[in-house]
């Protein structure tokens, strides 16, 4: 670099990084993931109709190499930074990558969201025969009457999945029983209330931790860190225990109609997302015990983590709401 | 630190490795023109079928794989990559950036593309054939009754989705933070505008895309029933949530077009751009307009007469935001010293045709009207007007345009011209009279017609093998450009041509503003 060149005061040189080869290994990982998963779901849904029996190990194969490629990503921006390198103005460049991937989870979240409300408000009443086109219910489902959470399927009203081979199978014979709080019979029992404080009160851990790290209080740090992944993972397994209870004792699956459609997809992108969020905590905590990595000033990695935690909790509290209580 | 003033790598590992916006950007290019081949070998495959009623080269299903794939292709692989791989050769020169704000996923975004591509290409061999369900594939079609490669369509669109995404978020990161000092939003030219608007259309409505494709994948492998009136969700849904990212796409394609025809115009009528203000806000109009239309692509389906009206209204009123557009781009031509090389034509051609196109859509957005035009010909006509005419042809002009500073080389003007008028009559032969079948009755989608259609038919096929045919001319013009070209070392190439991008020495170096500029206080735009 030419000594005599500087630049303008506020815009420290930015560091555009030599030629890499993590894109190229993380796209093996990415397409090698995806190809195996559909080899894999058509196997289960077609059968086998090509040789391609070992779907799962490409499924597999693919999951590792992108989960390691991903991991030495990471571990090459975090030198880079303990390095030196990064001018704020860099750092400033993740701050709105990080800011608008979460924009976008949102919207990711909208389209599911969008989906509850219009099957509750619209397409649910119209299917039993209200609005303008309400002289079709007779014809097509006669007898169908909508409430929710729906205590029947349309084609459970006009007699079985055999009738109309196009429909899914209506399998929700439990008609008095929904994963919302009426049909709870204690209110100690109800496990999404005990998610909702679990969460919520994770958000504030965090917080507390976050805190700590700005007064540059190691341990407590370490320990509100700690506490948060935990309530991270009692959460998770909340959920797999409802959703057990849905399955075995409630006869709500994923082919019990669009109660069962809504509810799974909801929380279980939810969870998912908990478990993503569970997981950068995780490695945020392993960082800072072991590596002794985060100053007061610098820790970016921990900041973003807890932005995606912040995330998920604000999309379970319109769970909660739409899902569970309304 | 080592030597940040290298040239590129040799050999493969350049491209494959490579962290340099114009790398990357020339990869885009590349890669969108061969997409643009593809989906036009594939629209070729429709004319020749719909030269004569009957049926002659193909059976019904293939054409409905080659219709599907074709709308595909040249929606996802050509024209969105074309305008990523401009915004990353220019972006960063426009405002005074070392390269983009995240190199590394820059190249990332770029790369899951080919072999995304290739998968949803690869579709074509399997069993049961290629998704034959249209472009909008709209369930059940694309559920109940698709073939089992709809499964690999699915991954593929979450794959593009998420090139979108990263590239979108590194464009809005670049534009917000790496601007040099003294290049406030206001200065920044029109092209970097519009693409910055785009970036949040992107990242608003590909997920929202990925979330229809999923619940497509969980109806079809989990028994779910988001799309399944009989277990009490609805087909109708799908659509809207399909043109809830639909809408705000054909925006995503056509604003970048915007743009680059606010940097020609300007450039060959040697006056600066007019309403410069006002075009910005225009385009954010029409940003913010695309997210409550979305339900005027399904007037017919049965939404109650409240819906119909609310969507017909807001329709018309995105013909205000373009209107400005349009009168500005004249305006700015008005008393200019025009002179008309090949990227002007085009530009002009632009600017003539799409507004036939915008006008085509202001009829199909009367929502009682429409119950006519719906899925015919006329539909067709339309959105290749606003597509192929606008997006296409400004994509062409920007290639003509910022190719000598990309190369250091003069294309062929006589032959640059030459390729303009053979594709503007190609094109209006093709798709002019589809106006006219369509308002006749004939239906989209459909390999064989009725007789009374034949004339009209044959016209179009042959226009389209004009057009077609005109791309080789296209193509061999940029490959002599680049290997023999006349030299340019002018740092202006066109006399007109304003913007930061005109300051560097031509060809533009590898690395540029590694320092920030300084931008002068006088302002960039009259």
């Amino acid at each position: 670099m030419a000594a005599t060149e500087h630049a303008p005061a506020g815009y420290e040189k930015y560091h555009v990084p030599d030629s890499s080869s993590l894109a190229v290994r993380a796209t093996v990982g990415l397409i090698l993931t995806v190809f195996g998963a559909g080899l894999l779901l058509n196997d289960m849904t077609f059968g086998e109709t090509h040789e391609s029996g070992n779907a799962k190990w490409v499924l597999a194969a693919g999951l590792v190499f992108f989960i390691l490629t991903l991991a030495s990503w990471f571990r090459t921006t975090i030198r880079e930074n303990m390095q030196g390198m990064n001018s704020a103005q860099l750092n400033h460049s993740y701050v709105l990558g990080m800011f608008w991937f979460i924009f976008s989870e949102v919207m990711f979240f909208l389209a599911f969201f969008g989906t509850l409300f219009y099957v509750r408000q619209l397409a649910g009443p119209w299917l039993a025969g209200e609005g303008d086109g309400g002289r079709m219910n007779g014809l097509l489902w006669p007898g169908f009457e909508f409430s929710w959470p729906p205590t029947i399927t349309p084609q459970e009203a006009v007699g079985g999945s055999d009738v109309q081979p196009i429909a899914n199978n209506g399998a929700f014979l439990t008609q008095d029983r929904s994963m919302s709080f009426a049909d709870a019979h204690h209110w100690y029992q109800w496990l999404p209330m005990w998610n909702t404080i679990i969460l919520l009160s994770s958000s504030f851990t965090v917080h507390i931790a976050h805190t700590a790290l700005l007064k540059d209080q190691r341990s407590k740090f370490n320990l509100w860190l700690g506490i948060t992944v935990a309530l991270g993972i009692i959460f998770v397994g909340l959920q797999a225990a409802e959703y057990y209870e849905a399955y075995a004792l409630f006869g709500l699956t994923l082919n019990s109609g669009i109660y069962g459609s809504t509810f799974f997809m909801l929380t279980g992108f939810h969870g998912f997302h908990v478990f993503m969020g569970m997981t950068m905590l995780l490695i945020q905590l392993i960082r800072s015990v072991r590596g002794h990595h985060f100053t007061a000033s610098d820790h970016f990695g921990f900041e973003a983590s807890s932005w995606y935690w912040h995330f998920v909790d604000v999309v379970w509290v319109f769970l909660f709401l739409f899902v569970y209580i309304l | 630190m080592g030597d940040h003033h290298h040239g590129p790598a040799k050999g493969l590992s350049r491209w494959l490795f490579t962290t340099n916006h114009k790398d990357i950007g020339t990869m885009y290019l590349w890669f969108s023109f061969a997409m643009f081949i593809l989906g036009g070998t594939f629209a070729m495959i429709i004319r020749a079928e719909l030269f004569q009623p009957g049926m002659q080269l193909v059976e019904p299903g293939f054409f409905n794989q080659m219709t599907t794939l074709h709308g595909l292709v040249m929606v996802f692989g050509a024209i969105m990559p074309s305008f990523v791989g401009l915004a990353n050769w220019l972006i960063p020169m426009m405002i005074g950036a070392p390269d983009m704000a995240l190199p590394r996923m820059n190249n990332w975004s770029f790369w899951i593309l080919p072999p995304g591509f290739l998968m949803l290409a690869s579709t074509l061999f399997m069993e049961g054939g290629a998704p034959a369900f249209g472009w909008t594939f709209y369930a059940p079609l694309s559920t109940t009754y698709a073939a089992p490669s709809v499964t690999f369509f699915i991954f593929a669109i979450h794959v593009l989705g998420i090139s979108s995404i990263m590239g979108s978020i590194n464009i809005i990161a670049t534009i917000m933070n790496m601007r040099a000092p003294g290049m406030t939003y206001m200065k920044m030219p029109l092209f970097v505008w519009t693409w910055f608007i785009t970036a949040f259309l992107l990242v608003a409505v590909m997920p929202v895309l990925a979330g229809a494709v999923t619940m497509m994948l969980m109806d079809i492998h989990f028994g779910t029933s988001f799309f399944s009136a009989a277990g009490g969700g609805d087909p109708v849904l799908f659509q809207h949530i399909f043109w809830f990212f639909g809408h705000p796409e054909v925006y995503i394609i056509i604003l970048p077009a915007f743009g680059v025809v606010s940097q020609v115009i300007p450039a060959f009528s040697r006056k600066p751009l007019f309403g410069y203000a006002s075009m910005v806000y225009a385009t954010a109009a029409i940003a913010i307009l695309s997210f409550v239309v979305w339900a005027h692509h399904m007037y017919t389906v049965g939404m109650p007469v409240a819906g119909e009206l609310f969507f017909m209204y807001a329709t018309m009123l995105i013909a205000v935001p373009t209107g400005v557009k349009v009168f500005n781009w004249v305006s700015t031509m008005w008393r200019g010293s025009l002179s008309f090389e090949t990227p002007m034509l085009f530009s002009i051609g632009f600017l003539v045709l799409f507004t036939i196109g915008g006008f085509t859509g202001l009829m199909l957005s009367i929502a009682p009207a429409d119950f006519q035009y719906h899925d015919t010909y006329f539909v067709v006509a339309h959105f290749h007007y606003v597509m192929v005419a606008g997006a296409v042809f400004s994509m062409t002009s920007a290639v003509y345009f910022w190719l000598p500073k990309w190369t250091g080389r003069m294309y062929n003007e006589t032959m640059g011209k030459v390729h303009f008028w053979i594709s503007f009559v190609g094109f209006n032969v093709t798709f002019f009279p589809q106006h006219f079948v369509g308002l006749a009755g004939m239906p989209r989608r459909v390999p064989d017609y009725a007789l009374q259609f034949a004339d009209f038919n044959m016209m179009s096929s042959i226009g389209a093998f004009v057009y077609g045919a005109s791309q080789i001319m296209f193509l061999y013009n940029v490959i002599a450009t680049i290997v023999s070209g006349e030299k340019v070392s002018d740092e202006q190439v066109w006399d007109g041509a304003e913007g930061l991008e005109w300051t560097l020495p031509t060809p533009a170096p590898y690395h540029t503003f590694e320092v920030p500029p300084k931008i002068e206080a006088t302002p960039a735009h009259g």
